[in-house]
């Protein structure tokens, strides 16, 4: 009988070695309390009736020991837990895009390139991967064992989390947020595979348009366009290269535009106004599906895909003066 | 057993419950009870207010807008209403706490007659609410100009002007009990414990009112 | 003084149903009180036995998943409100409280008996909802399951906790201003039994915390009947709003949990070794510190819900802190028992379990506080084998060993020594059977609140089920028994454990009035070294 899960991703080892180490204190000290009280419960047996105790004195040194060892322990378990944790919140550059929807009671899982699955994740060996999920109705969570990687999905909003899986295989994948009645139903298989398999079964299936065509028809659908067009005095900010840009709030923040900003704004969009716009747009909460929110963003993420380009030199989005003067 | 205890206390007042030592112990007693009451009274209004501080920094337009949307005389009036009360209040402890049996009762009235009028200015603020159709749920209809999450601000303000009337109510009642008693000539020189901790409890009430006043009615208001 | 059982004391004083519904006396309170915790043990345990059946094999197949939802919801509920909160202050709190300090009874004797009717209104109202259908949101109601997509008897069970929620509140305020103010002469802060602080400490987790999760289960049952969605994402509510508001109750109330049952143990382990508690002002403070950090450290229930790093960052270094005070106890228990004189009687039995059992759990605990290592054991079976280990291992162990040492005390009675050990013994082994492999299943991934399980899990689930067949057989042995003690029993003396303290100095079973005359404290509480020269301090 197996004790720890598979090893097969590049957290996986970082996090047995910090359980390991737990279950040696953890060990050491229950051990240790457990033969104390043993032996001194049968060495000081009461022997008769009228027996009275020895006299112990208390020792403030004694306590001291006892607080600060343990004290020492916890703060060990503490900075190993979240420089853990850190490596497990930054994903790298190079990871690759997949989008998550949950659902009572099932997992929707979006390539870029088209790809739909359903309960079902197939990804490359040794590539990282970022997923950016959201969910329909209550609270999932994404766990996969394998690879100790687990993120709750909360409903309006989304999560990214990030994870590198390292060993071909087939690994379970669990919602781990109950979530009603089927929740232990809503299962599902991750396929580590060889690049060379990977690309077969990308090759396979015919995906019938990208997540950013997809979006971008929604774009236009939702007539998102009138506003965030390119044309000269739009009255929304143009899109184009926003994605991982720095962006001027009218309250004087600045913030990178990422997946929870572009999120926010499209459902929300009264919560963060840029610099130089009016607050016009309406809210899009409830008329949009949370695939469709995925869809529109790996749309604008599309119109940003040579980020290195004008990168962090471009000036600031701050729109030319003539705009502001051509709004009543 | 009667005996030992009527010997330990030989002229026990009749107001001495027989397990404390004497009425001083007492008193300090339901003092203490009832300011801890008050502690956790702030804390059960406490999950509310952090409820508004999140939504109100989240959807700030829409609680700006909203907020305009309630009947500002209406809630100063109230206001004023109450901080009278507690007025009329402090007057009932001052006079049991000197065996003012007339007077007690005459202040407990005001009392009960403000604290009527507030929730009756409150029944006015509702029907109008109602009428607009600013009630969230089913029949709600989201105030021109303003973003979906007004709704909240509604939500979040029938809670907590409800819940604050909810202890308006239970405080007249009270009130009831204390001029009953005290037309009875139960509050004494000695012993007006009762009429002492209703009142903190009514003038707690009343500091939730100064809280929630400001920040239903006042923060982020437009001109008049 | 055995052969006295005529004597008037307070069960014999008056007859009758209703000298015991409108009873003030805090002992018969604390009677009505043993009732109806174990009427919702029972339940509870009932229902724990069916989840167990359900997971003997890895397909649903016993109950429909609906039911086995619901299962777990009623015993979640039935266990921690019902039982876990009300039983040791409801029982031996108000029992005790006033007989160590010395006093005649709590400072609001109406207020206390107030509290048992909520408790009893309360749990009905939940188990009304549960013989009508029943709620399968889980315990802990997250929104918006709870709010939009459940459609049970929500509401219901909410309002029930509410009502029970009042009673917990009237419960620790009846006991703050009893320790307060109603302390017999010569009992100074330092001289008061150590179950008299951890009962302080619980109290005040108990005013703090409980207001929230009413106003917070209010608003859920508000927003369920108006459509309110304060906490609803399609109205721009915020579930992890609720998560939090739910949690700053319910981790304290963790601590409203454990912290009585380590109150008990230090009586037991001090009495039981016939020595004077090692480190009497480091277990009395660290129940303090443990009251005030346990507010403090909620956030450590949503690591994987997206909250920001460095929320995450001090919860986990204030979770990782609440364990050094634990700690502290750990060790001065222990050091307690050295060159004492240790009798192995019951008590002592269900004392030396719980400190094991309580370290181990405790440890477990410090798992889920590291943020990197509780992303994985988040939300499985390595958490529901945490919790249980503090709440069963801990509390109902605590809970068991303090019903033993006072049943004399509270019945008048003996109880059969033998059958009580053999009973403590199956309970530790039944117990560890249980919950142990569960730590293993949720390391290898299985979540909570399954009610089919992939077919590699089933080893240890069939280990769990096992011993949870045994540890149910533990626990009907002490029922059956303290019954029939009632009847049978041998009379208990008044002090049959020649312990200290002021409620071994008044006949078991103690009169209405407690004391005779109001007793005068004139030493340190455990003076066990000395106790042999002044014998008796009451008249």
């Amino acid at each position: 009988m197996p004790f720890f899960p598979e090893q097969a991703s590049t957290f996986a080892r970082n996090v047995d070695h910090l359980y390991l180490f737990m279950i040696v204190v953890t060990a050491f000290f229950s051990l240790l309390i457990a033969t104390l009280v043993v032996v001194f419960a049968i060495k000081f047996h009461r022997k008769a009736p009228d027996e009275i105790a020895g006299p112990v004195h208390e020792s403030g040194l004694l306590e001291i020991v006892w607080t600060v060892i343990p004290l020492g322990l916890v703060l060990i378990m503490f900075f190993w837990g979240s420089s853990v944790y850190f490596r497990i919140t930054r994903p790298p550059a190079n990871a690759l895009d997949i989008y998550v929807t949950g659902k009572q009671w099932m997992w929707k899982i979006q390539h870029t390139d088209g790809h739909r699955e359903m309960n079902e994740l197939h990804i490359p060996v040794g590539q990282p991967v970022r997923l950016t999920m959201a969910s329909e109705d209550v609270i999932h969570s994404f766990f996969i064992p394998a690879f100790r990687f687990k993120r709750d999905v909360v409903p309006g909003r989304f999560a990214t989390a990030w994870f590198e899986p390292t060993k071909p295989g087939k690994y379970h994948l669990f919602c781990a947020e109950y979530c009603g009645t089927r929740h232990s139903n809503m299962i599902g298989w991750i396929y580590v595979m060889t690049p060379a398999d990977y690309q077969v079964w990308l090759s396979g299936g015919a995906p019938g348009e990208t997540l950013a065509s997809a979006g971008a028809k929604r774009f236009t659908e939702h007539a998102c366009n009138t506003c965030h067009g390119d044309q000269p005095g739009a009255r929304g900010p143009s899109l184009a290269g926003l994605f991982g840009k720095e962006i001027h709030l009218q309250n004087g923040q600045t913030l990178i535009a990422d997946e929870a900003y572009i999120r926010e704004s499209i459902v929300n969009p009264q919560a963060k106004i840029v610099a130089g716009y009016p607050p016009i747009m309406p809210t899009f909460q409830g008329l949009i599906s949370e695939e469709g929110l995925l869809q529109l963003i790996a749309y604008i993420k599309s119109l940003s895909s040579a980020p290195a380009a004008a990168g962090g030199m471009a000036p600031a989005p701050t729109p030319a003066p003539e705009r502001k003067s051509s709004m009543p | 057993m009667a005996d030992a205890a009527q010997a330990v206390a030989p002229e026990a007042p009749r107001e001495l419950r027989h397990h404390f030592v004497d009425l001083e112990a007492q008193k300090e007693a339901s003092a203490l009870g009832m300011w801890i009451f008050l502690v956790t009274e702030v804390l059960f209004f406490g999950g509310m207010f952090t409820a508004y501080v999140v939504y109100r920094a989240a959807y700030r337009r829409a609680f700006e807008g909203a907020s305009n949307l309630l009947d500002i005389r209406l809630g100063a009036f109230n206001t004023a209403v109450l901080i009278l009360s507690s007025l009329t209040m402090a007057l009932a402890v001052w006079a049991a706490s000197h065996g003012r049996r007339k007077l007690i009762v005459l202040f407990l009235f005001f009392t009960i007659l403000l604290g009527s009028t507030f929730l009756g200015v409150k029944v006015i603020e509702y029907k109008q609410k109602f009428d607009h159709h600013e009630v969230p749920g089913a029949h709600f209809v989201v105030p021109e100009g303003l973003p979906r999450q007004s709704e909240m601000f509604f939500s979040l303000y029938f809670c907590m002007t409800g819940l604050h009337a909810l202890h308006m109510i239970i405080g007249v009642g009270l009130l009831s009990w204390l001029v009953a008693k005290a037309r009875r000539g139960e509050f004494t020189r000695r012993y007006n414990t009762p009429v002492e901790m209703v009142g903190l409890y009514w003038h707690f009430v009343d500091i939730v009112w100064i809280f929630l006043f400001p920040l239903l009615y006042l923060l982020g208001r437009h001109t008049l | 003084m055995t052969n006295e059982s005529r004597r008037e004391n307070y069960l014999n004083v008056r007859y009758g149903v209703k000298s015991w519904l409108l009873t003030t006396d805090h002992k018969r309170i604390a009677i009505l009180y043993l009732i109806g915790v174990t009427f919702f043990f029972a339940i509870g345990g009932i229902f724990a036995g069916l989840i167990r059946l359900e997971l003997l094999t890895p397909p649903g197949d016993v109950f429909q998943s609906e039911t086995y939802n619901k299962l777990f919801t009623t015993h979640g509920v039935m266990m921690i409100f019902f039982f876990m909160i009300p039983g040791i202050p409801g029982v031996l709190g108000n029992f005790l409280i006033p007989l160590m300090i010395g006093a005649k009874d709590v400072a609001f004797p109406r207020l206390n008996l107030l509290s048992w009717y909520l408790y009893i209104i309360g749990g009905l109202t939940a188990l009304w909802a549960v013989v009508h259908g029943g709620v399968d949101t889980g315990w802990t109601f997250y929104t918006p399951y709870s709010t939009v997509y459940s459609n049970d008897w929500v509401v219901v069970t909410a309002v029930g906790i509410f009502i029970a929620g009042f009673s917990s509140i009237l419960t620790g305020l009846n006991f703050l201003v009893t320790i307060h103010t109603m302390r017999a002469p010569g009992m100074t802060w330092m001289r008061m039994p150590l179950f008299c602080w951890g009962m302080y400490a619980t109290g005040i987790i108990q005013i703090l915390g409980t207001p929230v999760i009413a106003i917070t289960l209010l608003l859920v049952a508000a927003e369920r009947l108006f459509y309110l969605g304060i906490f609803n994402p399609a109205q721009g509510g915020d579930p992890v709003l609720f998560q939090h508001l739910f949690w700053f109750y319910s981790h304290p109330a963790v601590y409203i949990m454990i912290l009585p049952a380590m109150a008990v143990i230090s009586e037991l382990v001090t009495a039981f070794s016939r020595k004077p508690i090692f480190g009497y002002k480091f277990i009395a403070a660290s129940s303090i510190a443990i009251a005030v950090l346990s507010f403090l450290v909620w956030g450590h229930h949503m690591f994987v819900s997206g909250q920001s790093v460095y929320a995450g960052l001090v919860f986990s270094i204030i979770s990782f802190m609440v364990a050094i005070p634990s700690a502290i106890k750990v060790f001065n228990w222990t050091a307690t028992l050295y060159r004492g004189s240790v009798s192995y009687q019951t008590p002592l039995l269900y004392a030396l379990g719980f400190i094991g059992l309580f370290t181990f759990g405790g440890l477990t605990g410090l798992f889920l506080a590291a943020l990197g290592l509780d992303i994985h054991v988040h939300d499985t079976y390595f958490i529901v084998a945490h919790f249980h280990y503090i709440m069963v291992g801990g509390t109902i162990m605590g809970y068991l060993g303090g019903l033993h040492f006072w049943w004399p005390k509270i019945s008048g009675k003996l109880y059969p020594e033998l059958w009580s050990r053999v009973s403590a013994w199956v309970i530790f082994i039944g117990f560890n059977l249980t919950f142990f492999p569960q730590f293993i299943l949720g390391y290898l991934g299985m979540p909570r609140r399954y009610h089919a399980y992939p077919p590699e899990f089933q080893v240890l689930n069939v280990m769990s089920t096992a011993g949870a067949s045994i540890l149910g057989v533990g626990y009907v042995i002490p029922l059956v028994y303290f019954i029939w003690s009632m009847r049978y029993g041998k009379d208990a003396a008044d002090n049959p454990w020649g312990a200290t303290g002021l409620e071994w100095q008044t006949p078991s079973p103690p009169p209405t009035e407690n004391f005779p005359t109001t007793p005068v404290v004139t030493g340190k509480p455990y003076d066990y070294l000395t106790a042999g020269e002044k014998e008796v301090a009451v008249g």
